[in-house]
């Protein structure tokens, strides 16, 4: 096996529930050592596609590989080598962070030294260590996705499936949470993570952007930014409703994104600031500045969206 | 199957059953007060049965007859009435359950060897104890009759030549005292560990289900059967301390004579404990509310248990249909085996057939409880 042969490979995975097609022939391989996202918005299939891989869910159509184990025909074996976080904190409130990690390691048959060990080293490295003996429910939210990813990571899985782990979590233990991501892609792990933080997203290696259960796109963070067409305007405002209601329709504006201080405003092409700034005068809305800017995830993915959406 | 998996489930379970000290208490109160209610609440002997009496000769032979009447257990003197009128109203009330006429030329009849009669007029809306009430009054006067006929006798200057030729010494095996209870409680010991059984298990899928932790529980190497096996091992702990409890008051507190030994009475219990427990797991299995669960569990366990499992009605009286239901009902079997280790002192060899039933009902219901569970989402 070379290096770059993926560990978990999906191929033309579809999932329908009712007249409702959640998944739609999603097809992507994840190397070892790499993190591989997964974007999109509420309902877009990332946890159904996360459920698929885990073996949880059987799809309707299509394949999934995980180290080298058809996850369909035989998901009892694969979930050896896989280790799945989802989105619901799934440990047991009433049973102790010592008592949570023990039961499943033995779940997974893991030899007691080696689960000292790994324990006692991820908790370490997530500060966790001083509770080993509090009930899980009595954790705040960010500890408790800790000892979740403690608890998955405890059997040294090939595969790592977590479905929006961050969600809830203090920005420092959000930062604990990646350098333990990290430390498992230096080591060969290959990670699936489903995020809603764009911020986030930037983290990863590879991310795919999903809308309505079918992959809009696939690329690096870099690529994708790559594939924007036109260019980004920072327009800074007191009045940025205003704003957007004023730049409706104007020539070249492709769409306006609010943020804190103003818009982002994504245009079909370099130079079209100038009248921009003379739409936003005739409106009478107050600016005080309009710059290019590198395009951030959020406005890529809305650009890309919106792209996708009304074909060309 | 993986021993150590089997542990870990047993011992995850049995953390979450001790550090929930109410549910526990619970599960060990409610058989303690099943059986209690049940215990008093069941009574199918008939004592005391009000009594109406309207004696129109109000002599001494026929106060006689009342005394024998108010002396005997069976009856307790009500009411004397003074019209038939008072006696139709006495029994229209329901004030009373028999009344008892005695004719105005009673002693002049009796006395004249003749035959007296008297009228017993009984309230047939419950017919079982009014036919009860009708033998015993039976009783009562033909004590009165061959005390009268010796009395007749031995006035004549005669000597005791009346015996009845064949008599009848009957001697009852078993429940010597005839008491109902004592057949009574060990059915109740059935149903209320079917009951408590199917209970304590019927919440333990759900809860995953509903605190959200079956997710990762699935995605998990666990067996279906790793994970049956798992689960129930600690309830069948709490299952014996429940059936340690409901035995323990019938032979303690309600001082069922007990025969049998207490070897039969475990290795019968625990096969009926598995199959309760059974049904309680593929109950969850099937309901994904903990409320849901509960509430068929219940049904599927009581009202059959209640019904058809020969506890309170005698299944050899039911229609042939019925009866044929009787035998997909687990407690029939341990009813039968209770009454028998109780009563009988019956041991295993002596209760072959229903061991035989119960350990086969056993094995079904764990092969479908264990083939239920599905490790999917959907």
């Amino acid at each position: 096996m070379t290096p770059s042969a993926p560990i978990v490979e999906a191929r033309e995975v579809s999932k329908r529930f009712g007249a409702l097609v959640a998944v739609d022939r999603l097809s992507f391989a994840v190397p070892p050592g790499e993190i591989f996202g997964l974007v999109g918005p509420d309902g877009a299939g990332k946890t159904t596609t996360m459920r698929m891989l885990a073996g949880v869910m059987r799809p309707d159509g299509g394949q999934i590989v995980a180290d080298g184990v058809d996850v369909l025909a035989h998901p009892e074996q694969a979930k050896r080598h896989i280790s799945y976080m989802p989105q619901r904190f799934g440990l047991y409130e009433d049973l102790t962070v010592d008592e949570n990690i023990r039961f499943y390691a033995d779940l997974f048959d893991v030899p007691r030294d080696v689960r000292e060990t790994r324990a006692a080293a991820m908790l370490a490295a997530s500060d966790m260590l001083p509770f080993r003996k509090r009930l899980a429910g009595q954790l705040s939210g960010g500890m408790k996705q800790k000892l979740g990813l403690t608890c998955a990571l405890v059997h040294t899985p090939k595969v790592v499936l977590l479905d929006e782990p961050t969600t809830g979590v203090d920005p420092l233990s959000r930062r604990e949470f990646w350098q333990i991501l990290y430390g498992l892609r230096a080591e060969g792990v290959a990670l699936v993570i489903s995020t809603a933080y764009l911020d986030e997203a930037e983290r990863c290696d590879r991310l795919a952007l999903l809308h309505g259960g079918r992959m809009v796109h696939c690329d690096t963070p870099a690529g994708l930014k790559a594939r924007m067409p036109g260019a980004m305007l920072e327009v800074v405002s007191p009045e940025p409703r205003r704003a957007r209601d004023a730049l409706a329709g104007q020539p070249g504006v492709r769409g306006v994104l609010l943020i804190g201080i103003g818009l982002h405003v994504h245009v079909d092409a370099a130079g079209r600031s100038a009248g921009i700034a003379a739409a936003l005068a005739a409106a009478g809305v107050p600016v005080s500045e309009i710059a290019e800017v590198a395009p951030s995830i959020e406005d890529l993915f809305v650009a890309l969206l919106d792209n996708a959406e009304t074909p060309a | 199957m993986k021993l150590r998996r089997i542990q870990a489930i047993a011992v995850k379970e049995a953390l979450q059953i001790v550090r929930d000290p109410r549910s526990l208490m619970i599960a060990l109160l409610v058989p303690l007060m099943q059986m209690v209610i049940f215990g008093y609440g069941v009574n199918l002997d008939i004592r005391h049965i009000p009594l109406c009496v309207l004696d129109h000769e109000n002599g001494q032979q026929s106060r006689n007859l009342v005394a024998r009447f108010a002396a005997s257990n069976y009856f307790s003197l009500r009411r004397a009435a003074g019209s038939d009128r008072e006696v139709a109203q006495a029994l229209d009330e329901g004030d009373c359950g028999i009344a008892l006429v005695i004719p105005a030329d009673f002693s002049q009849r009796l006395n004249d060897g003749g035959r007296a009669t008297v009228q017993a007029l009984l309230d047939g809306t419950d017919s079982n104890t009014a036919n009860i009430a009708a033998g015993y009054a039976k009783s009562v006067v033909a004590a009165f009759s061959a005390a009268a006929q010796l009395d007749a006798v031995q006035r004549r200057g005669g000597t005791l030549q009346t015996q009845t030729p064949v008599g009848v010494e009957a001697r009852v095996w078993f429940n010597e005292a005839l008491e109902s209870r004592n057949f009574i409680v060990p059915g109740i010991v059935a149903l209320v560990m079917a009951i408590v059984g199917a209970q304590l298990t019927s919440l333990t899928i759900a809860r995953e289900w509903e605190r959200g932790t079956m997710e990762l529980l699935v995605s998990t190497p666990v067996q279906p059967m790793e994970l049956m096996i798992g689960k129930l091992l600690p309830y069948f702990a709490v299952g014996l301390a429940d059936a340690a409890i409901c035995l323990g008051l019938a032979v303690f507190w309600f001082e069922v004579p007990f025969h049998g030994t207490v070897a039969t009475l475990l290795f019968t219990s625990s096969l009926f404990l598995t199959v309760v427990l059974c049904i309680g797991y593929l109950v969850s299995v099937s309901i994904r509310s903990q409320v849901g669960a509960s509430q068929v569990a219940l049904l599927a366990t009581m009202l059959p248990t209640t019904l058809l499992s020969g506890f309170s009605f005698p299944i050899e009286q039911m229609p042939a249909a019925v009866q044929a239901a009787t035998f997909l009902v687990s407690a029939r079997y341990y009813v039968e085996i209770l009454k028998a280790v109780f009563l009988k002192g019956a041991g295993v060899v002596e209760l072959a057939v229903p061991i035989l039933c119960l350990a086969l009902y056993a094995a079904v219901v764990v092969v479908l409880a264990a083939r239920a569970f599905r490790k999917t989402l959907d």
